[in-house]
């Protein structure tokens, strides 16, 4: 709730002590000058302020272990997320892995199969990329005909760090692919051992084997001390805890990859191996829950992504749809990372309908909600893209324009 | 390196590409059998993977009751748990219900999941006979096989799903946006 009315009151002050110096209350100028009071000392590890609030919304579960957990977009800055706020989905909880026993094996159809310690991977040659995750079924609550009620529930399955870690195609080459090789299935260290298979052309172009994210090594939740990331594709398959690399001739139609993470047509046939991740983008301010104080200059802004490259384009619509006008992107614009953009808005006052829509640099462009049901039906499920409409009401509440 | 007839000349390449390249870090070691074994079973559709032992769902009956049940429901009807039974007939209607039975389009899979994932707070604690068993418990409740046969490493990857041939490719991208 960053852009409500505590700050915009903070914003007064501020203009007030500018302007009134010492005609004002003692307490007042205290908030800018200091407290004249010694601060905490220095500390290990910090903290943000406990004047910040912001925590990821988990949805009540008799086995919370399989669950998963939204980022707060609508109270992000900039493209990355911290850490400690990125979104969460476990098959089976959160492992404890000690570093120092964990291991990773490459073997299959392979010349010289592998086994590294973290130490071992952590000599290879690394890189730092900065991507998006999004789980295949964020904003799955868009398909019903209740959508989600805010950014945080119907968008927040999609967070975006930088990734450090050795690229597997690296290792590939130093274990020697055999001919006739076409997949890898990936297996995770957790209670389910989630595993996923991946073509291999895919893992031969741009998947990370990820130790670090933001800075320090990856959180517990985020696979520590190893996971796979795979840029542009759904969540589910960057394998966290990647305990194992199997080079096969053949997918191995593993649970999450049929019975889940296909999308049901409503002719009955399931798409399978649906990877990747369309072009999309939410308005994060003003979204559902946050309140305008009152008419005036505001910043519309919001964050597109698209797992086929970079974000080309983002037009914002403040009138319901009727007209679109371009928004500015936030440089650098990475590829397969967050975009931020922002769009200046005067708000004159009673209901508007605001909602952003993102083209990629193929020149895909963000489809309307009523155009995905039209094409897949209102049961598939996952990957849903669709561009999301927040209506602003006459006293400044904002909510989803179903609502 | 002398360069002999032209036969030998066109072969060269295509057989370096083929033959193995020493390693270009040298990092890690060659994984013991027994290191790979630890990993455990991962079983692929035609059957690879799937270890000596066998069960019948007759056998598979006591382990469901006592293993599955509890989050499944008695019958695999569901409960805190996902349905693992019924909906046959439904995924080409507006309340399509997705279960093993009606949407799981191999019987590997099962085995692979129970095996590596199930039951959900002891994972992993069930032996191979009794993955087998409770396997063809849960097919057999689907009306797939048989109380009585026996499935093992040669028999199970025989099994046909009702929704083998309910899958389709990706032909994303599929929605064209109608601009205004």
């Amino acid at each position: 709730m960053k852009h409500s009315q505590p700050s915009t009151r903070r914003g007064v002050l501020k203009l007030g002590a500018t302007l009134g110096g010492g005609f004002l209350a003692p307490a007042a100028r205290a908030a800018d000058a200091g407290s004249g009071r010694l601060g905490r000392p220095l500390g290990p590890y910090g903290e943000r302020s406990p004047f910040e609030k912001s925590v990821r919304w988990t949805r009540q579960s008799k086995t919370p272990e399989a669950g998963s957990s939204f980022t707060p977009l609508q109270d992000s800055h900039g493209i990355l997320t911290p850490s400690a706020l990125h979104y969460e989905r476990h098959h089976g909880g959160i492992p404890d892995v000690d570093p120092s026993r964990h291991r990773l094996v490459l073997d299959g159809l392979v010349e010289r199969p592998l086994i590294l310690t973290m130490e071992e991977i952590r000599r290879l040659p690394s890189v730092s990329r900065i991507y998006f995750v999004e789980c295949g079924g964020n904003s799955g609550s868009e398909w019903g005909a209740k959508t989600a009620p805010d950014a945080q529930r119907g968008y927040g399955l999609a967070s975006c760090s930088e990734w450090t870690g050795v690229p597997l195609a690296l290792l590939l080459e130093e274990v020697g692919v055999r001919p006739g090789a076409s997949w890898v299935i990936a297996e995770g260290a957790d209670a389910c051992r989630m595993q996923r298979s991946i073509p291999l052309a895919k893992a031969q172009e741009n998947l990370l084997l990820a130790y670090g994210q933001n800075g320090e090594a990856l959180r517990p939740e985020q696979g520590y001390p190893l996971r796979l990331i795979v840029p542009g594709w759904e969540g589910a398959t960057h394998v966290k805890w990647l305990q194992r690399i199997l080079i096969t001739d053949q997918p191995y139609m593993s649970r999450d990859e049929t019975s889940k993470y296909t999308d049901l047509m409503p002719d009955g046939k399931a798409r399978i191996f649906t990877f990747v991740l369309e072009a999309k983008s939410v308005v994060t301010f003003p979204s559902g829950g946050q309140r305008l104080a009152g008419p005036g200059l505001y910043e519309v802004t919001g964050l597109a992504w698209s797992g086929r490259g970079r974000i080309e384009r983002v037009e914002v619509t403040t009138d319901g749809g009727r007209s679109w006008q371009q928004a500015q992107l936030q440089d650098p614009r990475l590829p397969i990372a967050f975009t931020r953009f922002r769009f200046p808005w005067r708000w004159e006052g009673g209901e508007a309908g605001i909602a952003s829509r993102s083209t990629d640099e193929t020149g895909y462009v963000q489809p309307t909600r009523e155009a995905l049901l039209q094409a897949r039906g209102p049961n598939s499920g996952y990957h849903f893209n669709g561009i999301k409409m927040w209506k602003v009401l006459a006293d400044g509440s904002v909510s989803n324009a179903d609502g | 390196m002398r360069m002999g007839s032209g036969w030998l000349w066109l072969a060269l390449p295509a057989a370096g590409a083929l033959l193995p390249q020493a390693p270009k870090y040298g990092v890690g070691r060659p994984p013991a059998p027994e290191e790979i074994r630890r990993l455990g079973i991962t079983v692929a559709p035609d059957g690879t993977g799937l270890p000596a032992g066998s069960g019948t769902a007759v056998e598979g009956r006591e382990i469901f009751a006592a293993r599955c049940a509890r989050c499944h429901g008695p019958k695999g009807e569901g409960g805190d748990a996902p349905a693992l039974v019924g909906g046959q007939g439904t995924l080409a209607t507006p309340k399509p219900r997705k279960t093993v039975g009606s949407f799981w389009p191999y019987a590997t899979t099962v085995w692979d999941y129970v095996n590596r994932a199930m039951p959900f707070d002891q994972p992993g604690s069930l032996r191979p006979p009794e993955v087998y068993a409770v396997v063809a418990q849960v097919l057999h409740l689907n009306g797939i096989v048989a109380e009585d046969q026996v499935l093992n490493a040669k028999t199970l990857p025989k099994v046909r799903m009702p929704n083998r041939d309910g899958f389709v490719a990706d032909p994303r991208p599929d929605v064209k946006p109608a601009r205004p």
